[in-house]
């Protein structure tokens, strides 16, 4: 009988576990679909192609579109990644592969941590010091160096994660048929890790696309259109932070429909990187 | 017979840890030599010594001589990726590479040759037959090395070892993860491999040893016990730690 009662009230333990479980994830998605139903609700609306095609409008004007954002910010991140995730590949590289039992790699591992972790509004303060000050003013470079400095951490890590999956036998593998370091790396670890390591730059990209803090001391922003990378250039994160806390009505309809393309573009880099890190991983 | 290779008095340390005491064994040239003793007495080291595969880990080291057609393999200037690439080595699970049948193996002999795209056909082609694979495989050279059978994809990796023409193959545990359909067809690729390479097998299965070797070396605690001819090993043993051995009375 005793038994009885204690599973009943085994039973009635794990019905509440699970219904605080399923409550907390309720609550968790809740706020993500409010979020996602606000953007649509106040972006939608602006979503046109003059969007695209059209200057930030002046204040007090109406239309007008996020076209230089859009730029700026798309040449901001490709440049960051473009310096970023190749220096933060050939580091992992390091980690996983020539430096896996080095005195150095904990060291390394461990300030990259810190860096992952580092608040963005102090990688924008260090890009300020160490390039903006010297350069004598806000440029597009700037901003994309500040960019970079936060993307190498987050590709540093994954690429050490999914170099470490490549089972050691394969390196082995190659190794036992004369194949120098260089190319097992090249040929067997890259190869293997292939959608993994793709699926980290994608990440970092995400990462990016909707940083504020270290453009708001690097690039600033830029009303016009602009392409010249050693001066200010407009960008959607920065555009949404000037827009919103303006009284103009129609800077505000226009930083929601920024916020929405960020986080749209955001969405779909994640559902992307994971669709491609779990289909097929063979050749 | 001719010594293709002589191991004397070697020596393997992990660390600190003395794994192998002092071996000293030669492999015949186009013979196959067998290697069997309980797991952990020093058969997997040995063989990993020969084609010095242990360097790829600090703190492994071997002292002694290990004797290549006369020159010792463990001088410090030896050329690991040309010893490696006439000592090659078929694992215990198969290993194909994340690319195709045709590249797995084609990669390995570019490294070495030059040669144009027909004859790199002819010698792909060359090794799968060598490896007894072709007719599986030659209409699907494209696919994924990785989509192969277990079976297949062994006989895919010793196919790319036989690719680049090496003098000796290593064998460690070939077959201990395939079916016995692949394992017998391994075991008579071995038998007709020795017609022209040098080889030594590593196996935990003594009918295995029994059926494919000449010579079998039994090895216990990193000592080697006993070597000679296979079958006095299997039938007239001189030790009696051979003797419990392949009796099944201890290992």
């Amino acid at each position: 009988m005793a038994s009885n009662i204690n599973y009943a009230k085994r039973k009635f333990g794990n019905r509440l576990a699970m219904l605080m479980c399923l409550a907390a994830t309720a609550i968790g998605v809740t706020w993500l679909f409010l979020i996602l139903f606000s953007l649509l609700w106040n972006g939608l609306p602006r979503l046109t192609p003059a969007l695209f095609t059209e200057l930030t409008p002046p204040p007090g004007e109406k239309g007008g579109g996020l076209a230089n954002a859009i730029f700026g910010t798309v040449v901001m991140t490709i440049m960051g990644v473009g310096v970023g995730a190749p220096i933060g590949i050939l580091a992992g590289t390091y980690l996983a592969e020539y430096g896996r039992h080095a005195k150095l790699s904990p060291v390394i591992r461990f300030i990259n941590d810190i860096l992952l972790s580092a608040p963005s509004i102090i990688i924008g303060l260090f890009i300020y010091g160490a390039v903006v000050v010297p350069m004598r003013g806000f440029s597009a470079i700037a901003g994309s160096l500040a960019l970079a400095v936060i993307v190498i951490p987050v590709v540093v890590r994954t690429t050490e994660d999914m170099l470490s999956l490549v089972p050691n036998q394969l390196r082995e593998a190659a190794s036992a048929l004369g194949m120098p370091r260089a190319h097992v790396i090249w040929l067997v670890s890259y190869r293997a890790a292939r959608a993994g390591l793709i699926t980290g730059v994608l990440l970092a990209v995400a990462r990016i696309a909707g940083e504020t803090a270290p453009l708001l001391f690097t690039v600033l922003s830029n009303q016009f259109w602009s392409v010249n990378l050693l001066k200010p250039m407009a960008n959607l994160p920065v555009t949404i932070n000037n827009f919103i806390n303006n009284p103009d009505g129609n800077w505000k309809e226009l930083a929601w429909a920024a916020a929405l393309l960020i986080t749209l573009a955001v969405l779909s880099l994640n559902i992307f990187a994971r669709a491609l890190s779990a289909g097929k991983k063979d050749a | 017979m001719n010594e293709k290779i002589s191991v004397r008095n070697l020596k393997f340390f992990y660390g600190a840890a003395l794994a192998l005491k002092g071996i000293s064994i030669p492999l015949y040239t186009n013979k196959v030599t067998a290697f069997i003793g309980p797991s952990g007495c020093g058969k997997s080291t040995l063989l990993r010594v020969l084609n010095r595969m242990y360097d790829l880990y600090p703190g492994q080291r071997a002292e002694g001589e290990v004797l290549f057609d006369g020159r010792n393999i463990l001088d410090s200037g030896e050329d690991l990726n040309l010893l490696r690439s006439r000592v090659g080595m078929v694992f215990q699970k198969p290993t194909p590479f994340p690319m195709t049948i045709y590249e797995n193996i084609a990669f390995g002999i570019r490294m070495y040759e030059n040669l144009p795209k027909s004859e790199i056909d002819g010698r792909v082609e060359d090794a799968l037959k060598r490896a007894a694979l072709w007719t599986e495989v030659k209409d699907k050279l494209g696919a994924s090395g990785q989509s192969l059978s277990g079976g297949q994809q062994q006989r895919l990796c010793i196919a790319r070892t036989v690719a680049i023409k090496p003098e000796v193959i290593l064998f460690d545990e070939p077959c201990s993860a395939l079916d016995p359909i692949s394992t017998a067809k391994i075991e008579e690729l071995i038998d007709e491999l020795k017609t022209d390479y040098t080889i030594a097998i590593v196996t935990h299965n003594m009918q295995q040893a029994a059926r494919v070797s000449e010579q079998t070396a039994f090895m216990y605690l990193g000592e080697l016990v006993e070597f000679d001819e296979t079958s006095k090993i299997f039938t007239a043993p001189s030790d009696k730690r051979t003797q419990d051995y392949i009796t099944g009375r201890f290992g």
